[in-house]
């Protein structure tokens, strides 16, 4: 039996139908057809699906679609200004090569946005720790901590 | 406007990424095609078991079924082929039974497909799959590398073709010369060890969708692969008998590859078969699970190596006795991986006049072990520069020392297991490697760790790879069943803008900027003037793909053999509109010159004059201006360089902290600086991964993957990992094709698992500790040594 959902998805509102066990990030990948969100896992370690929902970094693929009745929603497609700047974490992760196959980067970027935002990451270590929860298997990570902290500087320019 | 020059060379920001980073990516699973319907494969829960009875009769009326194949449907074609013949050193051939496409009458592996539901939506595909129904007869499973050989009771074998589970025993060397070599050391060093098996584990799992059109009577088959060419010659000639032109393979963006995604797997093949019947796309995503089981594994070798040494630290001899998994069914080139890929790497960067490897390959019951990056070179860099360590150890002499002391200086160098080296400079690499990684200062490093409790230690490898995996005569010799050239074309529009269509195919090694620099500065005009076409069966003209480290050695050469034929074609024009001979024309800048006169035309005049030929040299020329090229090297190349890792370990945890990794490689020319480190750090990772955390396990008893997850098996994390000190040396360029490249993909996995362990066998005092060095593992060693 499906259920009317209700939310802000990159700014517009959209209202779908969803069965109560649908998954967000099938939802967002399936539904609305937004699949710059990416499904790596099954047991979300992996960080692919990465998505802000009010802000905050999530895994989607540990979120019903039902729970974010109401709430706003940024995926990847959502993070560039509307005139197609990049958002500084993307920029920073094209200069420092920070992307290889490019599978696990929106999950990447979208982590990145939210451990700069909200836990204030600069230094080398204190980026490792927090990418944890985000699986690379082409950089090493090498680039991507220098993308991070790039971004960084960049969010605070 | 002439374009700037010197993309060569120049740290270009790749052109890819635009869409990578704004979600405009296409992978396989990023498709759906109208009328879209889902496949599912119920997997063997036993390791071994015969089939007794599968009934799909209820599945089959599940809501939205659409159909279900199970082995009865592929018994009528043929098995997913094996790409090379290894014969045994009695000369018989491997044994090669069939691979089947869905399972026929009996299970060998956790994972093994037994059918296919197809179904409006993938929750009634699976729905559908627990409904069938199959009667097991579960049989003893073989599992353990070093004891599958002659493991089996009558009949109860992994296959019956090879009772004793062999699949073949191979050898290559000097038998008699290594014993004879033996007999004279002073010294021999003895090491057994394991080369762990290993999980690939591309971010994007695997994927397709297959789409028959009726209409047309031809198939379109998106798949998440390496070499789009090679999946539907095989698919086609070998399994299906599919007219090859009836059917176009797509590899759109893939999420990485690392070998698991150059094999033909039985679940494409199913699906391309089955879309003729069902009349609608068939899409199918692996799980991660099912990709833990699913995929091709990589390594699994058990090993012994021994080095005869002089009384001077001079090598006499090396003997290398190889068991090596292949897992349950030999994958699309499993057989070359621990023979021709591994035992001829096993001279390394040293002038050992003897050598004799023996390898023996095994079925057991686990998923088939393929290519994963590196490809057998890991396992022969490991085994040669674990025991070369270990001998300088038991000598107390400098590991770089004796080293140096056994380097080859002299080129070309012909070794004793078949290669001839065109070109190196290994002590160049070494310095510039231990100069890099501070080795002057590592004693005090060591003093101020032991005075907080800790170990510290250093170790090196220096390693060489062979890539490119050619030429196509020597591998066709060796037992190789396909050609190893690669294809390129060159489309210039009537504009003077270009095409360039390759069989090479990119999944984050970034083509599309590195080729397009490599153009951009043969023909003189701008990067945004080019675009990279790869990956389609349907636009691009043949292509043997992307492994072994060989697109821009062999792809890229196919481009510039293909550029110059235009640059050639380009002065017979040009040499018309400016009334001079051919022989005077010189192309330079982007411009055709009469030679000392200051008579040009640019390139795009010349491509515009070739579509509107109205002044046009009709007696001599064709009109149009494409052209391709197929580019069989002569060698193989050879990358090498040397790594130093140094370790920090707590001795209470058994924990090992990487606190330096250094890599000095010589790659030859390097197009794009910034892509070719990118390429090291990704391959430490792995080769670091390889060393400290990963490893694929099956229960001995049952054949169960205990590591099926990403809560088992442990996967480098940013956390895990130091920053890297990468530097490509000056180095020797490749002496035998026209770029001097050799290639970069695959030396951080080959150069930096013996480092680790090397590193932390120095910490700990110890002769070997096995890989993955967990801290158990190293906690238990440190305690043993303590003792």
């Amino acid at each position: 039996m499906g259920m009317q959902i209700t939310l802000t998805v990159n700014g517009e509102s959209v209202t779908r139908e969803a069965e109560p066990n649908t998954l967000l990030v099938t939802f967002i990948r399936e539904t609305l057809r937004l699949t710059g969100t990416h499904v790596g896992c099954d047991t979300s370690q992996c960080g692919a699906c990465t998505v802000h929902v009010d802000g905050r970094a999530v895994k989607s693929c540990g979120m019903l679609a039902a729970q974010a009745q109401g709430k706003s929603v940024t995926t990847i497609e959502g993070l560039a200004a509307a005139d197609g700047t990049l958002h500084p974490m993307q920029a920073a992760f094209r200069t420092c090569h920070g992307l290889q196959c490019g599978f696990c980067t929106p999950g990447m970027v979208m982590s990145a946005v939210d451990l700069v935002q909200h836990h204030g990451c600069s230094n080398e270590q204190q980026v490792r720790e927090a990418l944890e929860g985000n699986i690379c298997r082409c950089t090493g990570y090498h680039n991507i901590v220098k993308a991070v902290q790039l971004g960084a500087a960049g969010m605070k320019a | 406007m002439n374009a700037r020059q010197g993309f060569i060379g120049s740290s270009v920001e790749r052109r890819e990424d635009g869409r990578f980073l704004t979600g405009k990516g296409q992978y396989t699973d990023d498709i759906t095609l109208p009328g879209q319907t889902y496949a599912y494969f119920l997997r063997s829960p036993y390791a071994h078991a015969r089939i007794k009875s599968l009934s799909t009769t209820e599945a089959a009326k599940a809501p939205g079924v659409l159909g279900i194949f199970t082995g009865e449907h592929f018994k009528a074609v043929g098995g997913l082929p094996c790409g090379w013949l290894i014969n045994s050193l009695d000369g018989s051939p491997m044994k090669e039974p069939k691979h089947p496409v869905l399972a026929d009458g009996k299970v060998r592996y956790v994972g093994d497909r037994v059918a296919m539901v197809v179904a409006e939506t993938l929750d009634q595909a699976k729905a559908a799959a627990e409904l069938i129904e199959v009667d097991y007869d579960e049989l003893p499973a073989v599992v353990n590398t070093a004891k599958a050989a002659g493991a089996s009771a009558p009949g109860q074998s992994v296959h019956d073709e090879a009772p004793d589970n062999r699949c073949y025993h191979w050898g290559i060397g000097d038998k008699d010369g290594t014993e004879a070599a033996f007999a004279q050391a002073a010294h021999i060093t003895t090491l057994t060890f394991r080369n762990n098996r290993l999980v690939p584990n591309a971010m994007e799992p695997r994927a397709a969708n297959a789409y028959y059109d009726t209409n047309a009577d031809n198939y379109t088959l998106y798949v998440s692969n390496q070499n789009p060419h090679v999946e539907r010659l095989l698919m086609c000639a070998f399994v299906l008998g599919i007219p090859e032109h009836k059917l176009r393979v797509v590899a759109p963006d893939v999420g990485g590859g690392f070998g698991s995604k150059i094999y033909l797997y039985g679940e494409e093949t199913a699906m391309v078969f089955a879309s003729k019947q069902i009349k609608r796309p068939i899409k199918w995503t692996c799980d991660r699970s099912e990709a833990f089981l699913s995929d091709a594994h990589g390594r699994d070798h058990v090993s012994t190596a021994k080095l005869a040494l002089d009384k001077d630290g001079n090598f006499l001899a090396l003997r290398a006795d190889t068991t090596a998994n292949i897992g349950a069914y030999l994958s699309t080139f499993a057989s070359c991986v621990p023979t021709i890929l591994h035992a001829t790497l096993l001279a390394g960067q040293y002038k050992t006049p003897k050598i004799w490897c023996e390898v023996t390959a095994v079925f057991t019951n686990t998923a088939p072990v393929d290519a994963y990056r590196g490809a057998g070179r890991p396992e022969a860099t490991y085994l040669l520069e674990r025991i070369v360590e270990t001998a300088a150890h038991e000598l107390g002499v400098n590991p770089a020392e004796l080293r140096r002391r056994n380097f080859i200086t002299t080129f070309p160098y012909a070794t004793p297991v078949g290669l001839t080296y065109d070109t190196g400079d290994y002590d160049a690499t070494m310095r510039r490697a231990i100069e890099l990684a501070d080795v002057a200062g590592f004693a005090a490093r060591k003093a101020a760790s032991a005075a907080k409790g800790l170990k510290r230690g250093l170790g090196y490898s220096a390693y060489i790879e062979a890539c490119g995996i050619a030429p196509s005569s020597v591998a066709g010799a060796l037992g190789a069943r396909a050609g190893l050239f690669e294809a390129g074309e060159v489309r210039v529009h009537p504009t003077g803008k270009v095409t360039i269509f390759t069989g090479s195919h990119s999944h984050g090694q970034g083509h599309e900027t590195t080729f397009a620099q490599v153009v951009a500065d043969k023909l003189g005009i701008p990067m945004d003037d080019i675009v990279i076409e790869h990956g389609d069966t349907g636009k691009v003209l043949f292509g043997m793909g992307t492994y072994g480290s060989r697109s821009l050695a062999v792809g890229g050469t196919a481009i510039v053999k293909a550029v110059d034929k235009i640059i050639a074609k380009g002065k017979k024009i040009a040499a018309h509109l400016l009334e001079a001979a051919d022989t005077d024309i010189v192309f330079e800048g982007g411009e055709f010159k009469v030679a000392g006169t200051d008579k040009k035309v640019p390139f795009a005049a010349v491509s515009l004059t070739a579509y509107v030929p109205h002044n046009f040299p009709h007696d001599k020329l064709e009109p149009g201006l494409n052209e391709n090229a197929f580019y069989d090297p002569s060698n193989f190349t050879y990358p090498a360089g040397t790594y130093i890792c140094e370790v920090e370990i707590d001795p209470a945890t058994g924990h090992t902290r990487i606190d330096r990794m250094t890599a000095c490689d010589d790659f030859g020319n390097v197009i794009n600086p910034m892509i070719v480190e990118g390429q090291v750090h990704g391959g430490l990772a792995q080769g670091i991964g390889q060393a400290l955390l990963e490893h694929g396990v099956y229960d001995d008893e049952t054949g169960q993957l205990l590591t099926g997850s990403y809560m088992d098996y442990a996967m480098p994390r940013a956390d895990d990992l130091p920053s890297f000190t990468v530097e490509t040396a000056k180095g020797t360029p490749c002496t035998h094709n026209p770029l001097g490249v050799k290639g970069c993909g695959e030396a951080g996995a080959i150069g930096s698992p013996p480092a680790v362990i090397n590193a932390i066998c120095d910490a700990l005092g110890v002769k070997d500790v096995p890989m993955p060095a967990t801290p158990y593992t190293v906690w238990k060693a440190a305690n043993a040594a303590a003792r």
